[in-house]
């Protein structure tokens, strides 16, 4: 009851992934895991390292299929079987590895599957170039080398060009995988700028960061995960760095979290 | 040489090239560079050619094709049987479309052979290795199965310009205006490429380096007219043609040059084509995206698995085209046509500069491979250098042609 009355004042989340479950080979990756993400929200997802952070948001992102579960876009159940269908409901990743074609240059990674043509249908790479320039400008405005295979450039404007192809095509749902694990201060710094101003406009964020300042400043939820599980999820401001940090670490969840089923059980 | 965006590597090749030219020349005392051997030399590429265009593909994507010369014995015999016996029964004898629809098939039956290959490799994730060389069995002994060994001859007549000889020759004045058309095309193509570079105001190239490279190519171009135009026909092969359009033969005799060979003209046509497939159409970005990284190319929402099974089809149609070309050229098919191709394709794509781990490879690099593992060949039958020897020396020159491409390409990196 309160239920439906909560539903009428509130529109549903962005995104709910519900009971996701995923095994590789017998290893539960990610165990029965419930998220949600409402739209001009940022919500970090934590966790120590194999927790199943990448696993779970590239399920999301349709590089994975899940074993079991049900994703919600806007309120709708969503199949995204594979990232054609993710980036139709507008969800757009930075995955931790980059995943850029290394032997292509910038504007060919930020355009790949999505090229725009000429009136021929050939492709348009003055176009894309020139969108490129606009779009790096943005995130990176030292950077020149446009016509390199992007395996010439350097971490931090790989990473830039995984951003930039992520922003470009007006995304809804922004997965962000360690997206500034490769960049200096100043970039770090813009990528973070970046993020609130995204969020002003009404994108919903995952944010992936082992760097908890960051995501205390950036965040306005926390999910965290250890193997494979919910420890608890709560609000940034009603928990502390170091509760976040002991959830992390031990699995303990504190009392201004909501408790998951990977909570440590029976003890204070 | 940055700003004027020249590839060093093709300049390296071209210089080869012409090393190995001048080698020969002096060795045959003169007798390499002379229109009718350099003819000859075009003719005899053109069915490798064609083929490693498709073989840069095949490897920018981390692929092996080691069925395609089996493949050609293959689909040639069907070819030679279609014309051969099965068409003059149902159309009969020397029927006009005869050789159309023999090439439709050659061009189908590879293609069909291809997909169905590059759908093993793609969708059932067999690798590319052990399918084409189960392909390169299979097919070689379908090729025998085809007419139980026999040989199959002669073609049709109007199917063997497409192998060169003397009917595949198109003359003289035909081949300065392909020639012309050719420089034009050029021409127009750089100047739209400015034009557009100008428009999202990028920087251009200076004027005169836009200069040579438009000399460099129309030179390159038109001297090959000439020297095609320079190859005469024979006196008899002349006379006739003179006496076919009602005129009187001269009482001096009359030189009449070749011109361009059909099957050169073909294996041109089908550079341009899949040069600009691979630079100028969506595919041929996603074949180098899946060479550079297979995982990312598929996170962006590629389809990677249709794009490699089109790119072993496309392997397969351009097998089909050489089965023509080599058909052809032999007036006749025979079960081991094409032995040990695979060989010299994969060779000529190499030495043109695709890497072999995948996502590097240009089509004019491959075509250049070709015509330097071509004139290796003729050379060496021109200064009598015997056939064991000829295999050991093309062996060293791969050999060493990709370590050099190895050193080079890691004082790049
Ligand atoms: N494709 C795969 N095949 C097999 N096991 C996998 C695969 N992907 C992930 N795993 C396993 O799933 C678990 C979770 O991995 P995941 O990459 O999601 O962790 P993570 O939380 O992103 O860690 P990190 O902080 O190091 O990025 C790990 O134990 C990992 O070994
Ligand atoms: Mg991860």
């Amino acid at each position: 009851m309160s239920l439906a009355t909560a539903r009428d004042i509130e529109p549903p989340p962005l995104v709910e992934m519900r009971d996701i479950s995923i095994a590789f080979g017998g290893i539960k990756a990610v165990d029965t895991v419930s998220v949600d993400l409402k739209a001009g929200e940022v919500v970090g997802l934590l966790g120590h390292n194999g927790a199943g952070k990448s696993t779970l948001i590239k399920i999301l992102s349709g590089a994975y299929r899940a074993d079991a579960g049900e994703i919600r876009i806007s309120g709708e159940p969503a199949v995204i079987a594979n990232p054609r269908d993710a980036k139709r409901y507008g969800i757009e990743t930075i995955y931790q590895t980059l995943a850029l074609a290394d032997n292509v240059d910038a504007a060919a990674n930020i355009f790949l599957g999505r090229e725009l043509l000429t009136p021929w249908h050939t492709l348009d790479d003055s176009a894309m170039e020139s969108e490129t320039r606009k779009v790096m400008g943005r995130l990176n405005p030292h950077f020149r080398r446009f016509k390199e295979p992007v395996k010439a450039l350097s971490g931090g404007q790989r990473q830039s060009v995984a951003i930039a192809r992520a922003i470009y095509f007006n995304a809804r749902v922004l997965i962000m995988d360690e997206p500034t694990a490769a960049l200096g201060p100043a970039e770090t710094k813009q990528v973070a700028d970046l993020i609130l101003e995204l969020k002003r406009q009404g994108i919903g964020i995952f944010l992936i960061s082992h760097d908890l300042h960051d995501v205390f400043d950036l965040a306005d939820r926390v999910s965290v995960m250890k193997n494979g599980r919910v420890v608890g999820t709560a609000r940034t401001s009603d928990v502390t760095q170091d509760e976040v940090l002991a959830m992390i670490i031990s699995g303990k969840c504190p009392a201004g979290a909501t408790p998951g089923p990977g909570a440590l059980r029976g003890q204070a | 040489m940055r700003e004027i965006e020249f590839d060093p590597r093709m300049i390296g090749m071209v210089a080869a090239l012409g090393v190995i030219w001048l080698g020969f020349n002096w060795l045959s005392d003169g007798a390499f560079l002379t229109p009718r051997n350099l003819w000859n030399l075009l003719v005899q590429t053109a069915s490798i050619a064609v083929m490693a265009c498709g073989m840069v593909l095949v490897i920018v994507t981390r692929n092996i094709d080691l069925s395609v010369g089996s493949m050609l014995g293959f689909v040639g015999m069907v070819v030679g049987l279609i014309q051969a016996r099965l068409l003059p029964e149902l159309l009969g004898f020397e029927h006009p479309a005869t050789w159309f629809i023999s090439i439709l098939v050659s061009v189908a039956l590879g293609g069909v052979l291809g997909l169905f290959q590059g759908a093993l490799i793609a969708y059932l994730a067999i690798p590319s290795f052990i399918v084409t060389l189960g392909g390169l069995l299979v097919w070689r002994g379908a090729a025998w199965w085809v007419t139980q060994g026999q040989t199959i001859a002669p073609m049709d007549t109007r199917f063997r310009p497409l192998g060169g000889g003397i009917e595949g020759a198109i003359g003289t004045g035909a081949s300065w205006a392909i020639g012309l058309v050719i420089c034009a095309l050029i021409l127009a193509g750089i100047v739209l490429a400015r034009r557009r570079r100008r428009r999202f105001g990028f920087g251009l190239r200076p004027i005169w380096a836009e200069g040579a490279i438009a000399a460099l190519g129309c030179g390159a171009v038109l001297g090959t007219v000439m020297v095609a135009n320079a190859y005469p026909l024979p006196a008899g092969v002349a006379r006739r043609l003179v006496e076919a359009r009602g005129l009187v033969w001269p009482e001096g005799g009359l030189t009449i040059g070749h011109g361009l060979a059909v099957p050169v003209l073909l294996a041109l046509a089908v550079g341009i084509v899949m040069s600009f497939l691979t630079k100028r159409l969506r595919f041929g970005r996603y074949v180098f995206a899946i060479g550079g990284n297979p995982e990312a190319a598929q996170l962006s929402g590629v389809n990677t698995r249709k794009v490699l099974t089109l790119v072993f089809g496309l392997m397969g149609v351009l097998v089909g085209i050489s089965a023509c070309i080599s058909t052809a050229r032999l007036n006749a098919a025979t079960n081991s046509a094409g032995a040990l191709d695979e060989l010299y394709v994969i060779a000529a794509a190499v030495i043109g500069g695709t890497s072999l781990a995948g996502g590097v490879g240009t089509i004019a690099g491959a075509m250049l491979g070709a015509l330097v593992m071509q004139s290796l060949q003729s050379g060496m039958v021109l200064i009598g250098v015997d056939t064991p020897l000829q295999n050991i020396v093309v062996g060293v020159v791969l050999v060493v042609a990709v370590w050099l491409d190895g050193l080079y390409r890691r004082k790049l990196s």
